[in-house]
């Protein structure tokens, strides 16, 4: 269908006023030591190091950089809680895990704002995303603690010991949940490790976690950069290594688990297809692409950040998605009305940018909306390129930020091919009104997860996790318990 | 009534060609707008704009020329007491009660509204509706709110809709006409947006949602898809359609959130009562409410606001 130029105008007129997010009964201390043994402690080399907050480029807090001697401390205090929390009534385990969760919900407002501070993400996405998912994957896992025999019938379970858990900074909280709630169920115990940028809700966690009454040692959080998780990678009485970030982290961690006896679960990068085919629903499948794409700055591995759309609908499609992003807003992460937030780093927002550059020079057509951006803080307006293809960078690489790579596809099996056409496997979206295409679909697609007329839809009895250089292993659901168990014949 | 008398222009468009909607989708972009967060100035705005849009609306058998004249002082006065304070958009009444409304408006720049062609049904001969929708405009109604044969199309009996539209049409003239649908009875989004199409290409000038007889009436789901109708119209012709939700509009907060919806659809150029409506009769008083909240800083008793 070929589209007149008649524009609507967005600009002007009736704008909404400014909503911010109250932060008074927000409490972030000036300064984190690390929580070893159930207390903060201070780190052994006592260094620290600070944590900003991306939206005003001002510091928020101190927090500890942990080192070597201190992933130890935290690893043998893990160990010497092993023994009586795998040995502890399970159900007694999981009235903990419920605990816990009934915490975060508590105290949500609180864990909201500060995600907001610390990440950049909107409050939006936080309050209503972020941390009541985050609550739920505790109440679900805490569900499960006394009933694992029954998720492996004809098998004796038994934890694997001490979990080190290393976390990126994209959704620090409910990354914090998925890796903590099933290992606790499943009876091990934890050292877990936030992302540098984003340290400040796990530590909240372990705030809620003391008052949780869990047994010292039980939980460990510690903060630090790179060498601090590859410390805890590297510690020889760590059994079970969970990882979520980058794909060129985890080949290093793979590397460096090779010939050891620990088990691992690695969740990487992605370039996933959000595929739409004419005959979809168009008005719901480009907020489909929307939520795809700039939920949380695209700073998401599942974001559907290539568009393959087909032909006879691509110019309809275009122009729809273009009115629509200039309806979104772009600013203070804890302003309610806030569709898009912070970068989450100086250095994200640089990498971003450097892919701007690289498609405008491979012959990509950029359009990004016309919003104003803050003068302090890290900014990038939602961007399209059309005129991309597979042999494109940015059509390629994942750049974990709020930029889409739109293609066009004329048939079923080119939209397959050029799907899978990608060393990644972790997502996909299809949107079709013929059920029958679904299927078929699911059935091409290699990837762990994919939606179906919707995108970005999370929920805790649902497996999660990769094919191909997207990871290994699956978190989240009754799949989750397995990477925390050792099963056996009965 | 005769083909001859339908204007060449319009054609019946390929409805098998209009696109599907997706229900789930749909309410999660209304939960969306529902999430805004309309304060402070934002909000006094929002509320005087949606004043200016009202038609206020009296359509009952036991309606009486007293009836209508006291909705008429409440349409010229809505609170006298708070200055800058706009009229209403409009007042919407029976055919046989559009001469006394232009009596009693005195030629302010309220609008006459009158519902026709054997509302609410519409279950008449063509001949009656035409009837019916000449007398209103004789009497001076400056828009029409016509209902479509909800059983005609029903029944896939897309022409007869269609052209019943175009006459009618051709008997308003230069009288604006609004093209109710009861989606109600419609029963999905993808009969909603069919007959938006049909509407428009038809000569509507506005697509409104409801008798106001009929539940659901007016919902912020059906009145997204008929804005994206509205635009996707847009997009290919360039001319501009109202829009009018009706029934079931009573809350002030609801009616920000239609603003809310109708800003982020369509844009700015819709923003004014010139081609979006609120079809409602108890609406304006709680939007005066939450005016004086918005000034005083407390909720004042329903008493002191008159109900006509």
């Amino acid at each position: 269908m070929a589209i007149p130029d008649n524009k609507l105008a967005f600009n002007d007129g009736w704008q909404y006023s400014p909503a911010p997010e109250n932060t008074d009964h927000i409490k972030v201390r000036k300064k984190y030591k690390l929580f070893i043994g159930g207390d903060f402690v201070a780190p052994v080399e006592g260094k620290y190091f600070d944590t900003i907050n991306p939206a005003t480029e001002k510091k928020l807090s101190s927090v500890g950089l942990a080192s070597t001697a201190d992933v130890d401390k935290a690893v043998k205090a893990a160990r010497k809680a092993f023994g009586p929390w795998s040995r502890l009534k399970a159900a007694e385990r999981g009235k903990y895990i419920y605990r816990i969760a009934r915490m975060l919900q508590e105290r949500s407002r609180e864990f909201a704002a500060i995600e907001s501070l610390d990440g950049g993400k909107p409050i939006r996405e936080s309050r209503d995303v972020d941390i009541p998912l985050a609550a739920a994957h505790f109440f679900y896992y805490a569900g499960w603690a006394d009933k694992l025999e029954y998720a492996f019938p004809g098998r004796s379970v038994r934890p694997l010991g001490v979990a080190g858990q290393i976390i990126p900074w994209n959704f620090p909280m409910l990354m914090a949940s998925w890796k903590i709630a099933p290992a606790l169920a499943c009876g091990n115990t934890v050292v877990l490790k936030p992302a540098e940028t984003t340290p400040l809700t796990a530590l909240k966690l372990a705030e809620v976690i003391a008052d949780a009454g869990l047994p010292p040692g039980v939980v460990n959080i510690i903060t630090g950069a790179g060498d601090t998780g590859a410390a805890m990678v590297n510690h020889a009485d760590v059994d079970k290594v969970a990882f979520t970030g980058s794909t060129d982290v985890g080949r290093i961690i793979q590397k460096s688990l090779a010939g050891t006896n620990k088990k691992y679960t690695l969740e990487l990068g992605g370039k996933a297809a959000n595929i739409i085919f004419a005959d979809a629903a168009i008005d719901q499948a480009v907020e489909g692409i929307v939520n795809g794409i700039f939920f949380n700055q695209g700073h998401v591995c599942c974001a559907g950040s290539r568009l393959l759309v087909q032909e006879a609908v691509a110019d309809e499609v275009i122009q729809k998605l273009k009115d629509r992003m200039e309806t979104l807003i772009v600013g203070d992460p804890l302003d309610k009305n806030t569709d898009i937030g912070a970068i989450n780093s100086p250095e994200q927002l640089a990498t971003i940018e450097s892919y701007l550059a690289i498609g405008q020079d491979e012959g990509g057509e950029m359009f990004q909306s016309s919003c104003p951006v803050p003068d302090q803080g890290y900014w990038c307006r939602p961007t399209i390129f059309t005129g991309v293809s597979q042999s494109n960078r940015v059509v390629q690489e994942e750049i974990f930020g709020p930029v889409l790579a739109i293609q066009t596809f004329r048939t079923f099996d080119e939209a397959v091919t050029k799907a899978n056409n990608t060393p990644y496997g972790l997502s996909g979206g299809i949107w079709t009104d013929k059920g029958a295409k679904i299927f078929k679909m699911t059935q091409s697609i290699r990837a762990g997860v994919i939606w179906a007329n919707t995108f970005n839809k999370f929920d805790p009895t649902s497996p999660f996790g990769g094919y191909k250089e997207s990871g290994v292993g699956r978190e989240g659901g009754m799949h989750g318990l397995d990477a925390y168990l050792k099963l056996e014949a009965q | 009534m005769s083909l001859s008398a339908v204007p060449v222009t319009a054609t019946l468009p390929d409805l098998s060609r209009v696109p599907v909607v997706d229900e789930v989708g749909v309410n999660e972009r209304v939960a969306r707008f529902q999430s805004r967060s309309i304060k402070t100035a934002s909000k006094i705005e929002a509320l005087k704009l949606i004043l200016s849009m009202i038609d206020l609306t009296t359509l009952e058998g036991q309606d009486t020329p007293g009836k209508v004249r006291q909705l008429c002082q409440k349409a010229i006065h809505l609170h006298d007491s708070m200055p800058d304070i706009p009229h209403v958009a409009a007042v919407c009444v029976y055919p046989t009660m559009v001469g006394i409304a232009k009596e009693a408006l005195e030629r302010r720049a309220i609008n006459i509204a009158s519902v026709a062609t054997a509302f609410p049904s519409g279950q008449a001969p063509l001949s009656v509706k035409l009837d019916d929708t000449r007398m209103a405009v004789d009497a001076g109604a400056t828009e029409i709110d016509m209902v479509i044969s909800r059983g005609a199309f029903l029944a896939g009996n897309y022409g007869l809709v269609f052209d019943e539209i175009v006459a009618i049409k051709d008997a308003c003239g230069d009288t604006h006409l609004k093209v109710i649908l009861e989606t109600g009875e419609l029963g999905t989004l993808d009969r909603v947006r069919k007959a938006s199409d049909l509407a428009m290409h038809a000569g509507a000038d506005f697509i409104k949602t409801s008798t106001g007889k009929i539940q659901p009436a007016a919902t912020m789901q059906v009145t997204l898809v008929m804005l994206q109708a509205i635009r996707d119209y847009f997009y290919a012709t360039g001319r501009m359609v109202g829009m009018k939700p009706a029934g079931g509009i009573s809350k002030a907060k609801l009616a920000v959130h239609y603003l809310v919806m109708l800003r982020e659809t369509l844009g700015n150029a819709w923003m004014t009562p010139e081609w979006f409506r609120f079809g409602a009769s108890s609406l304006a008083n709680d939007v005066l409410m939450q005016l004086r909240k918005q000034a005083t800083g407390v909720y004042q008793s329903a008493d002191y606001f008159s109900k006509d």
